[in-house]
């Protein structure tokens, strides 16, 4: 346990003692959409912890620092960036995952650029975006954030 | 149409957890053939599951408090009637409250941009709904560190702002013509 996870905790806990305070009923509605939510994402945390250990063991660090990693380049980048935009997976999930693949070798900007694109595009929600939105609003929002992934992600590895 | 949710439910359980038993199969599968990797990857992925574990249950608990307690409405009373650097930030806050998954986001900011809000905070709003969450920074904390996801934020907030802008003028431009 570090400081985060303790944080983390303790911040949820008064929130919850806060809201159970204020309205009782609410906040059973609450706790019962929190243990729903809760199992329907198991099984996506457990498929991806047991991806990211066969990953960290059987494919070598110099493997995913060559594809993702400093020496990869923009085309490397772009790849990654191109894999966030179409993968469909919980957020919340994909930071387990970057953590492992910084971990082995990938660069700073590779796993920024993977995650921005992941939550910043929906390729899956797309076809209801441009019926909500229509198409010019849906196409500009995901092909400019797909450009601004790009730029979130090499100015992060210019920084850190 | 309740009972037609229930059975789909149904199928993306029984789905999700088919996709658990052939990823564990596969594992099973290959720590048999290549013993001396056993220690390494089950290491790896209990040390995630650790970490995960403890985070998790807070995550959700604070998502379904948000979720009952800011409702629909509350987005819309306040999205619709802002404007300026104001409205920016407001936009930002109210995407990045945990209220639900990105598609709920849609129809509410079609409807508001029926009603006349800036194209501009609209697309914050929707940006920051889709990448900002308050809980996914904290799992972004938790296994990233600070530095990263704080840098990460900022950098996103900036360029949210900046796309929002830039798609509004794009649009009314291509409208003039």
């Amino acid at each position: 346990m570090n400081s985060t996870t303790i944080f983390i905790n303790i911040f949820t806990m008064s929130c919850l003692i806060f809201a159970f305070i204020k309205d009782r009923a609410k906040t059973k509605r609450s706790l019962i959409l929190a243990v729903k939510s809760f199992f329907r994402i198991i099984p996506t945390v457990l498929i991806i912890i047991i991806l990211i250990g066969l990953l960290l063991g059987f494919v070598p660090s110099s493997e995913i620092s060559k594809i993702v990693g400093e020496q990869s380049g923009v085309g490397g980048v772009i790849l990654v960036a191109l894999f966030g935009a179409i993968l469909h997976i919980p957020a919340l999930i994909s930071f387990p995952l970057a953590a492992s693949l910084l971990k082995s070798g990938a660069s700073i900007v590779a796993v920024a650029a993977f995650i921005t694109t992941l939550t910043m595009i929906g390729t899956v929600t797309l076809p209801l975006e441009i019926k909500e939105l229509g198409k010019k609003i849906a196409l500009l929002r995901n092909g400019i954030s797909f450009i601004i992934a790009i730029i979130i992600a090499f100015i992060m590895g210019a920084i850190l | 149409m309740r009972k037609d949710m229930k059975e789909k439910q149904k199928k993306v359980i029984l789905r999700d957890w088919g996709l658990v038993s052939i990823t564990l199969i596969i594992m099973i599968t290959l720590l048999s053939v290549f013993p001396e990797k056993q220690e390494v990857v089950i290491t790896t992925s209990w040390k995630f599951f650790i970490e995960m574990i403890w985070i998790l249950p807070a995550v959700m608990v604070l998502m379904g408090l948000f979720a009952v307690w800011v409702s629909k409405e509350t987005i819309v009373k306040y999205l619709g009637k802002t404007s300026g650097i104001k409205g920016i930030f407001l936009a930002i806050f109210l995407g990045a409250l945990p209220t639900g998954p990105l598609y709920v986001a849609f129809p509410i900011a079609a409807g508001l941009i029926k009603k006349g809000a800036r194209i501009s905070n609209i697309l914050i709003f929707l940006s920051a709904w889709a990448c900002i969450k308050i809980p996914q920074e904290m799992v972004e904390l938790q296994f990233l560190g600070a530095k990263f996801m704080a840098l990460r934020l900022v950098l996103t907030i900036v360029f949210v702002i900046i796309m929002g802008v830039f798609i509004e003028k794009l649009i009314e431009w291509s409208d003039k013509k």
